[in-house]
């Protein structure tokens, strides 16, 4: 078969890009996520509750903490988002609360998908009985919904922040393997891996050094899905009161606090809800649009492996 | 067999241009040709000159991103390329059919070959034909192609034929409607020398009786040789030498033909194999003029002013050469290599003795033994199925279920590669059989030849750059190549850089698996005479595993013949081609396609095909 046509494209139009860029897969990812139109307002919303989080860390008008006006007062120029059910500085409290949700979140989905990426990978590449174990483990823990499996671990241990983080991670191991593996398992087939195998390399280098580089783009996507079920469920279980402990604030536990005086100061309760929600909404955006961008990235191999075959038919 | 028949032209292409959709720059231009009613006109190029385009559009289809855009297509008078939509489904497979490539592709496999066949008539037959009346013809058209035509026959589903029975539906298929044109597409492509053959001749049969004009699409240009009585070669969209098989085959005047016609191994002769250097130009970026230019022996400065048009040398030889008159023609003969002593084989690097291999309790090799002496070549030919990769992977160790003995330099080898020592290891290299899948594509030609350099031998950076550099210089890879990604690269490229990677663990016995079959035939040529060349400097031990038996006439000095698992014949090249001793391997000589003048005037009405088909139900 002639590959008359395939020829016609240029040189798998990466050739045009300069190789530098290839070697950080993951940036350019990254970079045409963000040129995207859906990826670009994921971004800027994400990037502005971000943008709240981190300037709270910094400075609030008031202390969060300080009781101040009365009970759940309405807004006013010296209080612009009132009082919470205590009189506390609602928009220092808003303020405040919510780099710790940002670093539990990052920090949760770090560690799920580096372990479950490696649980699967694994799997995959060693097959038989490690494939067995591995993946019917990972079968038990995909019984237990996420939240259901943190609120298990944080109500007998305790709300210790480093436990809510790992069990969060943790509910992400499952998924996050199987949808590693079941990429991997085509990688670990190929014949440039077994070339490898053949030199006597070691299975750990072989993940690391041969088959992750082909992984990114899952990885990729992977890492920017699980942020966004690690915020709302951290929320979540702060809003169930395993988070940060009171006096401290947390967007989550000013929902489950002023619920009370919805009908008094309603902003007490919408605007760390809006938050929560504008964040997981640009989160999911983006990892949307780094997910398309893969699938270009994928695209551009896909045509590659298209000519691969076209010239193999020649024979 | 004059060409310039009286049979009237059935089909007539005239100027047909395909371009990239939406752009100017052609694909495929200028390209002229006839077809007389029974012919066959062999259309040869290698991958990338644009042949299966051209055939597509005789069905008036172009790829996606394609698009016809000039030209004339006729077929009995009659114009096909601006045909209304609704009107192309009755034109293909009823007045021109295609035949794919891959027979098992083609065929449905949840539906019985009678099923499929009779489809076919009653689109194409309209309507109102009557059950009786089709049964007879499916009846009619399997005979034709010598299938069974019993109830029991139609029922089948593709996966209960052969391979060569798959493909005869095919034809059978194609010829069903008695169309005016069939497409072939390189349909011989996977299957064995021996039912090749026969269905060559089955297909120059087919079209002689029938008065059907058939297009026959190969890059094998001793394929063609077998079934066409005209040949078009192609060259970066262009037909550049277009004539009767016979003539262009023994005086080829275009030096793109000449050029292609060394590059083809000989069954006949050991003889130094001769590439073309350089790659064929892609459609956007085409030199002003004569597009073989950059790669022609014989440049001069008319060939880069304007591309040079069709030159008549005879009523039906033409040629797409500006210097085809005034040229020298160059006559001389392959270079013979000569004969090396193989009296005193010295000690064995490898010895393989009553090796056993399994899938699962399904035994493929039974009980092989052979010895490659150190510095030497052994091939092993054996067509698919004959168990010729499973015995590289066992030695490699990457096939782990077999039983028997594989001694190297004299010691036992453990039965995978996790339990051999580095050492091992270090010193068997393997080339895989397609560079497309060997190299890793996030790594650089550099990374990748630096790898087992690495892992082998340690060295400090500075040094084992410099040594990646050398090896790469081996295999007549520039230093420029370091930094490029296999997807950069051409497939000789990236075969080269995989050879590259195996001689950088310095081993003493490199296990070649078709290492050229992915490959087209001038860069074969090259592929085979760079390993010939390392093979000499580097005093390797070199196990050549191939079914292409014309490879192994210059490349090794002793063969190994296999076939359903066992050897059936072995001993020294010359021994093994002049006198083969087994049947098997003496069909495997006469049936393998030649270039041979003798084969290029074959109508297909060879006596003996008629024979050998019926033997095959």
């Amino acid at each position: 078969m002639t590959s008359a046509t395939q020829s016609g494209r240029p040189a798998a139009s990466a050739a045009a890009s300069p190789n530098q860029l290839r070697r950080h897969e993951w940036l350019t990812l990254l970079h045409r996520a963000a040129a995207s139109r859906r990826g670009a307002i994921g971004l800027s919303l994400a990037g502005l509750v971000a943008l709240v989080a981190v300037v709270g860390a910094i400075w609030t008008p008031c202390s969060p903490t300080a009781f101040l006006y009365a009970p759940l007062q309405k807004p006013s120029v010296q209080a612009l988002l009132g009082g919470d059910y205590l009189g506390r500085d609602v928009l220092s409290r808003v303020l405040a609360g919510g780099w710790v949700l940002l670093v539990m979140a990052v920090a949760a989905t770090v560690i799920g998908v580096s372990f479950g990426a490696f649980q699967g990978i694994e799997a995959a590449y060693l097959g038989g009985r490690t494939d067995t174990v591995i993946m019917r483990g990972m079968d038990v823990f995909l019984a237990f919904p996420a939240i259901v499996l943190a609120l298990l671990i944080v109500g007998t241990v305790g709300p210790k922040l480093w436990l809510i983080v790992l069990a969060v991670g943790l509910g992400h191991v499952p998924q996050v393997a199987r949808v590693m593996r079941a990429a991997a398992l085509d990688i670990a087939e190929r014949d440039y891996v077994k070339a490898v195998e053949l030199q006597g390399v070691k299975p750990t280098r072989i993940i690391t050094g041969e088959i992750l580089p082909n992984l990114v783009s899952p990885l990729m996507v992977e890492l920017g899905l699980r942020l966004t079920y690690s915020i709302v469920i951290i929320a979540g279980l702060s809003f169930l009161g395993f988070g940060q402990q009171p006096p401290a604030p947390s967007w989550g536990n000013m929902i489950s606090e002023n619920r009370i005086g919805l009908q008094t100061n309603p902003w007490a309760v919408i605007v760390p809800a809006a938050l929560i929600a504008l964040l997981a909404i640009g989160t999911n955006l983006f990892a949307d649009a780094v997910a398309r961008a893969a699938i270009g990235a994928d695209r551009q191999v896909e045509q590659a492996f298209v000519r691969t075959e076209a010239a193999k038919a020649a024979q | 067999m004059n060409v310039a028949t009286n049979a009237p032209t059935r089909l007539r292409v005239r100027g047909l241009q395909v371009c990239l959709a939406g752009t100017n720059t052609d694909v495929v231009s200028e390209v002229d040709f006839d077809v007389a009613l029974g012919e066959v006109l062999g259309l040869v190029g290698e991958s990338g000159s644009g042949k299966t385009t051209v055939a597509l559009s005789l069905l008036g289809y172009a790829r996606r991103g394609l698009h016809i855009t000039k030209g004339q297509v006729l077929l009995d008078g009659q114009e096909i390329l601006g045909m209304p939509e609704r009107e192309l489904p009755a034109l293909r497979g009823g007045r021109v059919a295609y035949v794919p490539q891959e027979p098992a592709a083609a065929l449905n496999p949840v539906r019985r070959v009678g099923k499929q066949i009779d489809e076919i008539l009653r689109v194409h037959e309209g309507r109102g034909s009557r059950g009786g009346h089709v049964a007879g013809r499916v009846h009619d058209v399997l005979s034709s192609v010598d299938l069974p035509t019993d109830r029991a026959f139609l029922r089948r589903f593709p996966h209960q034929l052969s391979g060569g029975q798959q493909q005869r539906i095919v034809i059978a298929m194609a010829f069903a409607c008695q169309p005016g044109v069939i497409v072939f597409d390189e349909p011989t492509t996977g299957l064995d020398v021996t039912t090749q053959r026969r269905f060559l001749g089955l297909i120059a049969d087919l079209c002689a009786t029938s008065g059907v004009a058939a297009v026959y699409v190969s890059h094998d240009l001793a394929v063609v040789g077998q079934v066409a009585k005209t040949v078009a070669v192609m060259y970066a969209g262009r037909i550049v030498e277009l004539g009767p098989t016979a003539t262009v085959f023994e005086t080829p005047r275009h030096p793109y033909t000449r050029l292609l016609m060394r590059a083809v191994p000989s069954l006949d002769k050991a003889e130094v194999m001769e590439g073309i250097e350089g790659q064929p130009p892609r459609p956007a970026s085409r030199p002003v003029g004569c597009s073989f230019a950059p790669r022609c022996p014989g440049v001069g400065p008319e060939c880069l002013s304007s591309p040079p048009v069709m030159v008549d040398l005879s009523a039906s030889h033409r040629v797409r050469c500006v210097r085809v008159r005034s040229e020298a023609q160059r006559t001389s003969g392959r270079q013979v290599i000569p004969l090396v002593d193989s009296a005193q084989p010295g000690p064995a690097v490898l010895e393989v003795e009553g090796l056993r291999a399994s899938f699962g309790t399904n035994e493929v090799l039974h009980g092989v033994s052979f010895r490659v002496p150190e510095d030497s070549c052994v091939a092993v030919v054996g067509e698919s199925g004959s168990g010729k990769t499973t015995l590289a992977r066992c030695i490699i160790g990457m096939h782990t279920n077999w039983a028997g003995n594989i001694r190297y330099a004299g010691e036992e080898l453990s039965h995978g590669a996790r339990q051999r020592d580095g050492d091992v290891l270090k010193k068997i290299q393997y080339v895989f059989q397609d560079p497309y899948t060997a190299l890793n594509p996030r790594k650089t030609v550099g990374q990748l030849v630096a790898q087992p350099i690495d892992h082998f031998f340690g060295l400090a950076r500075a040094e084992a750059d410099a040594r990646v550099v050398r090896v790469l210089e081996d295999v007549s890879l520039s230093a420029d190549f370091l930094n490029r990604y296999p997807d950069q690269l051409s497939g000789g490229e990236r075969q080269r850089a995989a050879i590259a990677r195996a001689l950088a663990a310095e081993p003493d016995l490199l296990v070649c698996d078709e290492v050229s079959s992915a490959l087209d035939v001038s860069v074969q040529a090259m592929i085979i005479e760079m390993l010939r060349r390392l093979q000499a400097e580097h005093r390797l031990a070199m196990l050549f595993i191939t079914h292409n038996l014309a490879l192994v006439r210059g490349m090794a000095q002793s063969v190994v013949v296999l076939s359903q698992g066992r050897i059936v014949e072995e001993g020294p090249v010359e021994q093994v081609f002049e006198h083969p001793r087994d049947p098997y391997t003496i069909r495997l000589m006469s049936d393998a396609p030649r270039l041979s003048p003798a084969a290029a005037t074959g109508s297909g009405k060879m006596p003996e095909f008629r024979a050998d088909r019926a033997t095959e139900r």
